[in-house]
C-alpha cells in the first residue's frame, strides 16, 4: 500500500499494549507507526495528510478474533468486501474469519482463495481460521502443517463443536507441532438439540425450547481437561454463562493454557431482548406483538442479567481475554419468519463499539479495559506483535473514537449485507470516527476533517 | 348456575349496533391470555353465556357477522379447534373458508408472511391460526390489518381453550375464585396448560402442577405466578381438588427420553376412579382432548358422572362465539 503519511493529531491516544494514556500525535508512514510525540517539527515528507481527533480517542486498531465473512459460499449473506466494510465502519482493522465457509476452509487452496480475495476487495486485514476437521464434520482432523504454512491463524469448527471427545484430544496433542490455537465452540448439542434460546423462564414463557447453560458448561469443562492433558492451547468462543466464567478462572488459576472471548451482546443483552424488550429493559406485562424478535436469536444464546454480570467481572478480572463480535449476518428472509425456524446470527461489526461504551457509561468497565480486550489482547492470543499496539514499527493499524457521541442504529445503513441487529433503532453513544488500516484512512465519518498538506506548507506545532 | 348481562345480550341479538365504532373487546388480536384483565374475561365469559343460549335454540343462527370472513389457517391436525371455530363462524352467519397447510402455497415453499398477507388481500376479517411453531400467530399480525385469534401455537398459548375451560368451571362451580386446580402431565409441552395458568391465576384459582419433573418447564411456579405450586405426587396433588385436568401425555415423550415408559406413567400419573377419589367428591374433570384413554385417563373417569370433557366442547363455541362476536361484531 502506497498511503500518503498520515498524521493524527489532538486526540487521546490510549495504548494499553504499552500503558500509554496521554495526549499525543502519531504519524503513521510507509504503512506503519513511524512514531507518537507531541508536536510536528520533525516533519520532514513532502506531502502528508493531517487527521483531526481532538476529543476523540485514538487507539490500535480493532481486532475481531471470531466473525463470518460467508465467502465463499454465502455470498448473499454476506462478502470479504462487505465484511471489510462493514468492519471499517466498525473500528475493526483487523478480522479473523470463520472457517464454516462453502467449501469451509480445510484446504491450502480455500485459504489462498480468502487472502487473494481480502487482498483484492478487503477493506482492512482478513486472517483465516482453518477447521480442525475436515469439512467441520468432526471426524478427521485437518492437515494443519499445510494450514498453519498457508497462514491460519487459527483452527475452529465454529458452529460444529467437536464432538468426539478422544479427536480433540488428538487435535490439541497435533496442534502442538504448529502452535495453534484451537478455537472451540462449545456446545454439548445432546443437551442443546432443537433448543432456539437460552433455556429459563423465559424460554417457558414463550413455549420454546430451550438451550440450556449446562450445555456450553460441559464442553468447556471438557475443553480444559484435554487442554491440561495435552499442553495444547484452547481459546472459548463466546462464552455466555457464568458457570463457563467459573470453569475458565479455575483453570487459568491452573495455570492451564486457556483463553476465551465474549461478544458485545452477551455483555449487554438479556435473554428477555427476545420478548422484544427495549433497549431501554421497559417491561411490558403481557407478550407485546414484537414478541419473538429473531433478530435476538443467536447461538450461544441470549443469557440472564446474572450471566451478562458474571460475563463484566470476567472481563475486568481477566477471566476472559477478548471481546470479538461473532458478527453473523444473514438474508432478511432468514429472520422473517417463526423463530423456530429463523437463522441464529446477530451482524455485530458496527454495533460492537457502541454497545460496548454503554458499559463505559455505565460505570463497569474502564477505557483502558476495553480497548485492550479489542486490541493487545486478541493479538496475544494470536500470538502476533505488529498489531494491536501503536508501538514503533507497528501496522498502521489506528481507531478513532468518540465516547460521547450519539447515534441511532440504523441497519438500512450498515455496510454489512447483514440488517439482522436486536438494536435497530436503539440510541447508541459513542461513535466510530475513523479507522486506519495499514496507514490508509478506510473509514472516516463525515464529521471529522482530514486534510492534505502539501510540499510547501510547514506546520508548525 | 348461570350469570347473565341484559346489556349484552341486547346487543347481540339485536342487528349490530351502529352507534359502536369497534369490537366490545378494545384489542385487535386475541393472542394469549396474558394480556387480558379480569374485567375483559369476565366480559367474555358473560357473552359466552348468552351464545350458549342461541346454541340451545331450535334454530341456531344469529345474523350478527353477517358479511364478515374468517379464514382459519391451520398448520396442524385439528378436529375440535377448527370445527368449534367454523361453527362458532356459522351460527354467527360469518362466512368460513378452511385453509391447511397441505394443499396450499405453504407447500410450495411461501411464507407464513406472505400467506397471511394474501389471505388479507382476499378480504378476510379474522384469521384462526393454528401452528406448530410458538409465536406463528404474532408474526402475522404484525404483518397484516386483521384480526388474529391463536388458535394453539407450538407450546405456548391456546388462549380460546383457557377461557372455554374457565367459562366450564364457572358454568359448574358458579365461581374461578379460590378453586383449587390440579393440571396433570405433560406440561411441558403443554400450551392449554399455559394458557389456562395465566387465565386461572388471573379468576383467582390456585393451580397445582403435577407431573415428573422432566415434563415441567422451569419457572411455572413463583415469583412469576404466586399461585401455582409444583407437587410430583398425584395423591398428594389432587387432595381437596375442585378441578382435575389430566393432559394428553404423547407416546412420542418416551422414544425422547422424558419417560421410561408408558406403563410406569400410568403406574404414577393415570388418573383412575381411586386416585379421583381423593379430590373433593363433586370435583369435576377436564381434558382439553384428544384423550389417550387407557394412558393419562381411565375410560371410567373420562365418561364417569363427574366428568364434563363434552360439556367443554358445546362451551368451546359459544365461548368462541362470543369471541368473534366481541372482535369483529359491531365494528362498521
Amino acid at each position: 500500500m502506497t498511503a500518503i503519511p498520515l498524521l493524527i493529531v489532538g486526540g487521546r491516544i490510549i495504548d494499553p499494549s504499552q500503558g500509554i494514556d496521554k495526549v499525543g500525535d502519531p504519524f503513521i508512514a510507509e504503512g506503519g507507526i513511524a512514531w507518537v510525540a507531541k508536536g510536528i517539527e520533525d516533519l520532514t515528507p513532502e506531502r502528508y495528510q493531517i487527521l483531526h481527533a481532538e476529543g476523540m480517542i485514538v487507539c490500535p486498531g480493532f481486532i475481531d478474533l471470531h466473525c463470518h465473512l460467508r465467502e465463499p459460499g454465502f455470498e448473499e449473506k454476506e462478502t470479504i468486501a462487505t465484511g471489510t466494510r462493514a468492519a471499517a465502519r466498525g473500528g475493526f482493522t483487523t478480522l479473523c474469519c470463520m472457517a464454516n465457509t462453502n467449501p469451509p476452509i480445510d484446504t491450502r487452496a480455500a485459504v489462498e482463495f480468502i487472502q487473494k480475495k481480502a487482498a483484492a476487495e478487503g477493506a482492512v486485514r482478513v486472517l483465516p481460521i482453518g477447521c480442525i476437521t475436515k469439512g467441520r464434520r468432526g471426524e478427521e482432523m485437518v492437515e494443519m502443517g499445510e494450514l498453519a504454512e498457508a497462514g491460519v491463524v487459527a483452527l475452529s469448527d465454529d458452529g460444529n463443536p467437536v464432538a468426539d471427545s478422544r479427536l480433540m484430544r488428538y487435535a490439541l496433542e497435533y496442534s502442538r507441532s504448529f502452535n495453534l490455537v484451537l478455537i472451540d465452540h462449545c456446545e454439548d448439542v445432546s443437551l442443546s438439540q432443537g433448543g432456539v434460546m437460552n433455556e429459563g423462564w423465559v424460554s417457558t414463557r414463550l413455549g420454546l425450547r430451550g438451550i440450556p447453560a449446562a450445555a456450553e458448561e460441559a464442553m468447556v469443562a471438557r475443553d480444559i481437561a484435554l487442554a491440561e492433558m495435552t499442553g495444547g492451547r484452547v481459546h472459548i468462543a463466546h462464552v455466555s454463562t457464568a458457570g463457563s466464567v467459573d470453569l475458565i478462572r479455575r483453570a487459568k488459576e491452573k495455570g492451564i493454557a486457556i483463553t476465551a472471548e465474549v461478544t458485545p451482546h452477551h455483555l449487554t443483552l438479556t435473554e428477555e431482548r427476545v420478548i422484544g424488550y427495549g433497549w431501554d429493559n421497559k417491561k411490558p406485562s403481557s407478550l407485546p406483538l414484537f414478541a419473538y424478535d429473531t433478530n435476538a436469536k443467536v447461538n450461544p444464546p441470549l443469557r440472564t442479567a446474572r450471566d451478562v454480570e458474571a460475563l463484566i467481572d470476567a472481563i475486568n478480572e481477566g477471566v476472559i481475554d477478548a471481546i470479538a463480535t461473532d458478527h453473523a449476518p444473514h438474508e432478511d428472509v432468514e429472520k422473517m419468519c417463526e423463530f423456530d425456524i429463523a437463522a441464529f446470527g446477530i451482524s455485530g461489526l458496527e454495533t460492537a463499539l457502541g454497545s460496548l461504551l454503554a458499559l463505559l457509561h455505565g460505570g463497569k468497565i474502564d477505557l483502558a479495559t476495553l480497548i485492550s480486550k479489542l486490541t493487545a489482547e486478541p493479538a496475544k492470543v494470536l500470538g502476533k506483535s505488529e498489531i494491536g499496539t501503536l508501538k514503533v514499527g507497528a501496522a498502521g493499524d489506528v481507531t478513532i473514537f468518540d465516547p460521547e457521541a450519539e447515534w441511532v442504529v440504523d441497519p438500512s445503513a450498515f455496510a454489512s449485507k447483514g440488517k439482522n441487529t436486536p438494536l435497530a433503532g436503539c440510541l447508541l453513544k459513542g461513535k466510530v470516527m475513523a479507522t486506519i488500516c495499514q496507514g490508509q484512512v478506510v473509514y472516516k465519518d463525515d464529521a471529522v476533517k482530514l486534510e492534505t498538506i502539501g510540499r510547501q506548507t510547514r506546520v508548525r506545532g | 348456575m348461570r350469570i347473565t348481562n341484559q346489556k349484552v345480550e341486547k346487543a347481540i341479538l339485536s342487528e349490530p349496533a351502529p352507534s359502536l365504532k369497534q369490537g366490545p373487546l378494545r384489542r385487535r388480536h386475541i393472542l394469549d391470555l396474558d394480556d387480558f384483565t379480569r374485567e375483559e374475561i369476565e366480559l367474555v365469559l358473560e357473552t359466552a353465556d348468552a351464545m350458549k343460549e342461541i346454541l340451545g335454540r331450535e334454530i341456531k343462527k344469529v345474523p350478527t357477522l353477517r358479511g364478515k370472513t374468517l379464514v382459519t389457517m391451520f398448520y396442524e391436525p385439528s378436529t375440535r379447534t377448527r370445527v368449534s371455530f367454523e361453527q362458532a363462524a356459522k351460527s354467527l352467519s360469518a362466512d368460513v373458508i378452511n385453509l391447511s397447510a397441505s394443499g396450499s402455497s405453504t407447500e410450495k415453499g411461501e411464507s407464513l408472511i406472505d400467506t397471511a398477507r394474501t389471505i388479507q388481500a382476499l378480504g378476510a376479517d379474522v384469521i384462526v391460526m393454528r401452528h406448530y411453531h410458538a409465536g406463528a400467530p404474532y408474526l402475522i399480525a404484525q404483518h397484516v390489518n386483521v384480526s388474529v385469534i391463536n388458535g394453539g401455537d407450538g407450546c405456548h398459548a391456546h388462549p380460546t381453550q383457557g377461557l372455554l375451560d374457565l367459562y366450564t368451571i364457572r358454568e359448574y362451580l358458579g365461581t374461578v375464585e379460590g378453586v383449587k386446580v390440579v393440571i396433570i402431565g405433560d406440561i411441558l409441552h403443554s400450551r392449554v396448560a399455559r394458557s389456562n395458568i395465566w387465565g386461572l391465576t388471573k379468576m383467582g384459582a390456585k393451580v397445582v402442577l403435577c407431573a415428573p419433573p422432566t415434563l415441567v418447564p422451569v419457572g411455572l411456579g413463583p415469583p412469576a405466578f404466586p399461585s401455582v405450586t409444583m407437587e410430583p405426587n398425584l395423591d398428594r396433588a389432587l387432595g381437596g381438588a375442585d378441578v382435575v385436568m389430566p393432559l394428553r401425555l404423547q407416546k412420542e415423550r418416551q422414544q425422547r427420553g422424558l419417560l421410561p415408559s408408558i406403563r410406569e406413567y400410568i403406574q404414577f400419573y393415570q388418573l383412575d376412579s381411586r386416585r379421583l377419589s381423593k379430590a373433593k367428591p363433586e370435583a369435576l374433570v377436564l381434558h382439553p382432548g384428544p384423550m389417550n384413554e387407557g394412558v393419562e385417563i381411565t375410560p371410567e373417569v373420562a365418561h364417569g358422572a363427574q366428568s364434563v370433557i363434552e360439556e367443554q366442547v358445546t362451551n368451546g363455541v359459544a365461548v368462541r362465539m362470543a369471541l368473534l362476536y366481541l372482535l369483529v361484531g359491531g365494528a362498521q
